[in-house]
């Protein structure tokens, strides 16, 4: 009897604490991402509107404005995330080597982007990227280009100063998860590899990758999602420009709903592009992970 | 033996070049902030005398200690909202276990993984409905129950020793004192790590506040860095001062708690 009493109580505190979190979560979560995927079946404009079956996803499928965010939004994933992930994962190996010298200030160095708001960062870039900025005359001083590179009006150029800028952003981030992995490695490990004459390059590929391979599978998922929605950089550096070819899934979201007449229906069927987007990635990455494990 | 020589040689120029490309811009901002915007854009890199005349035109545009105002409430409340509702919730999962709340919980990191970009138009069509726009309530309430928070703390709870817990009851204390008294004292550095993340997360807040605040008066400081960037003629003296007075709180934050700062973004992600 004192024990369901207890039972009941320990019930009914598990509620209490939660209940808070889960009745935000439910009105500012779980309602707006399913009224929104009510939204998607509807169209018309502003507060007017009706149900439109599939016309929406037709929509979708015409509309050029849509296939060039998407299209953006796929280089800038598929072209920043690999670099950014290596090059964080060379620096944390580098800086885990105890015999390095200088090791906390590269470490912090490194690191310190991460501090700056995303805003403030991409303000910072457009001003270093301008056409006769400091990064066109440090290029030619250094006869690196002959002819000043054209930054932010290039449709090419513009979608390489945006992967720079995130790059500059979050390689410091992924490598603190790095460095945080390694110091759960064994170094024997590395010991042996050493003493048996497996070269550094090899013990990198062989030894440091696959224990790794956990972090890395996350950090290459959070980088995807935050990528999938990007905004503030290309909302501030290029405004989406020079046409549209920085325009990203978020910032074509954020023009439908708050640039242009307000089409809810639409806009909501847009962002489930990026919903379902995320979640075949998740499944993917996911399920590669369990697959090498298994073969392993 | 040389090969190796090389090596190093190559790791400390690599890892040189990193850092002088991970500080340069922080160098850049704070000599741009004491230069002529048309030096700026013409790459001018070494201090110069236009630190005061900056300061005046970005007062004269800009409410700065207004718009510095909002930016602190906005994230000091929604860091004392967030860790309170967040770490109830972490502290909740963990030590009153059920088959049901645990459906809860994983059905949570389902959710971690929906973009904010799903979220936005029918949160501001929520919040405007509820007559809610150009509020602060607005900014903060739907970032209130972060999942990552709860998570954050169900993980760290997981270090809380039960026989503190056992103790407690014995004393008689209700479950809700055991959080206040016991808990929550012995849980600081994890509070610390939770609370730079949360303030740095909303003190750098853009998208969410640009949608929901829309007069001058509301305006935190990164939609200001922003809309001085839009205008016709950025005067990028001005924006990069005001870049540097935005990045100064969590620079400060950074440097004296850096262990915390690196222990809070590791956990909160894990």
């Amino acid at each position: 009897m004192a024990q369901t009493r207890f039972d009941r109580n320990a019930q009914l505190n598990g509620w209490a604490f939660i209940m808070p979190a889960m009745m935000l979560i439910g009105i500012f979560m779980v309602y707006p991402i399913l009224w929104s995927l009510w939204m998607s079946f509807q169209v018309g404009r502003g507060t007017n509107f009706k149900f439109g079956g599939l016309a929406n996803v037709e929509r979708l499928l015409n509309d050029p404005v849509f296939l060039r965010a998407l299209t953006n939004t796929c280089i800038f994933f598929i072209v920043q995330v690999p670099i950014m992930i290596i090059l964080a994962l060379l620096f944390a190996v580098a800086l885990n080597d105890s015999t390095l010298r200088f090791r906390g200030l590269f470490r912090t160095a490194i690191f310190l982007p991460c501090v700056t708001s995303l805003v403030a960062y991409s303000v910072l870039f457009k001003s270093m990227f301008s056409g006769d900025g400091v990064v066109n005359n440090v290029l030619l001083a250094t006869h690196l280009v002959n002819d000043p590179i054209p930054w932010l009006t290039d449709p090419f150029w513009a979608k390489i100063v945006i992967i720079l800028a995130i790059t500059w952003r979050w390689t410091g981030y992924n490598m603190i998860f790095y460095l945080a992995a390694l110091q759960n490695v064994d170094k024997s490990i590395y010991e042996a590899a050493r003493i048996d004459g497996v070269p550094a390059w090899a013990r990198f590929t062989q030894i440091t990758i696959p224990m790794l391979k956990p972090v890395i599978l996350f950090t290459t998922i959070i980088s995807t999602i935050g990528t999938l929605q990007l905004f503030d950089e290309v909302n501030n550096i290029t405004q989406g420009g020079p046409g549209d070819a920085t325009l990203t899934l978020s910032l074509y979201i954020y023009n439908l709903t708050f640039r242009f007449m307000p089409s809810f229906g639409y806009s909501a069927t847009v962002s489930y592009v990026i919903v379902i987007m995320v979640a075949i990635l998740s499944i993917a990455q996911f399920m590669i992970a369990r697959d090498r494990r298994r073969t392993a | 033996m040389n090969f190796m020589i090389v090596r190093r040689a190559a790791v400390y120029l690599s890892l040189s070049i990193a850092t002088f490309i991970s500080i340069f811009p922080f160098y850049w901002m704070v000599v741009g902030a004491t230069n002529e915007s048309r030096d700026i854009v013409t790459g001018k890199s070494t201090i110069g005398t236009n630190l005061v005349a900056n300061f005046q035109n970005l007062l004269a545009q800009v409410d700065l200690a207004q718009v510095f105002w909002n930016s602190a409430v906005v994230a000091i409340a929604a860091t004392v909202l967030t860790l309170a509702v967040s770490s109830l919730a972490g502290y909740g999962f963990e030590i009153f276990r059920s088959r049901v709340r645990e459906r809860i919980f994983q059905i949570l990191l389902l959710l971690l993984s929906i973009p904010f970009a799903a979220l936005m138009v029918p949160l501001f069509v929520m919040i405007s409905r509820a007559h809610l726009s150009n509020t602060f309530t607005a900014v903060i309430l739907p970032t209130v129950a972060s999942i990552f928070i709860i998570f954050y703390f169900r993980q760290a709870t997981k270090a809380f020793p039960g026989e503190l817990r056992d103790a407690a009851r014995v004393d008689g204390l209700k479950e809700w004192q055991i959080f206040l008294y016991v808990y929550l004292p012995s849980m600081r550095s994890t509070y610390a790590a939770a609370t730079i993340i949360v303030f740095m997360t909303s003190w750098n807040n853009y998208l969410w506040p640009l949608i929901v605040l829309q007069t001058e008066d509301k305006k935190t400081i990164t939609l200001v860095i922003s809309s001085l960037t839009s205008a016709y003629t950025p005067d990028f003296g001005v924006i990069l001062l005001s870049t540097v007075l935005a990045t100064l709180p969590t620079l400060i934050i950074f440097f004296v708690l850096q262990r915390q700062f690196v222990q809070g973004m590791l956990g909160s992600v894990k």
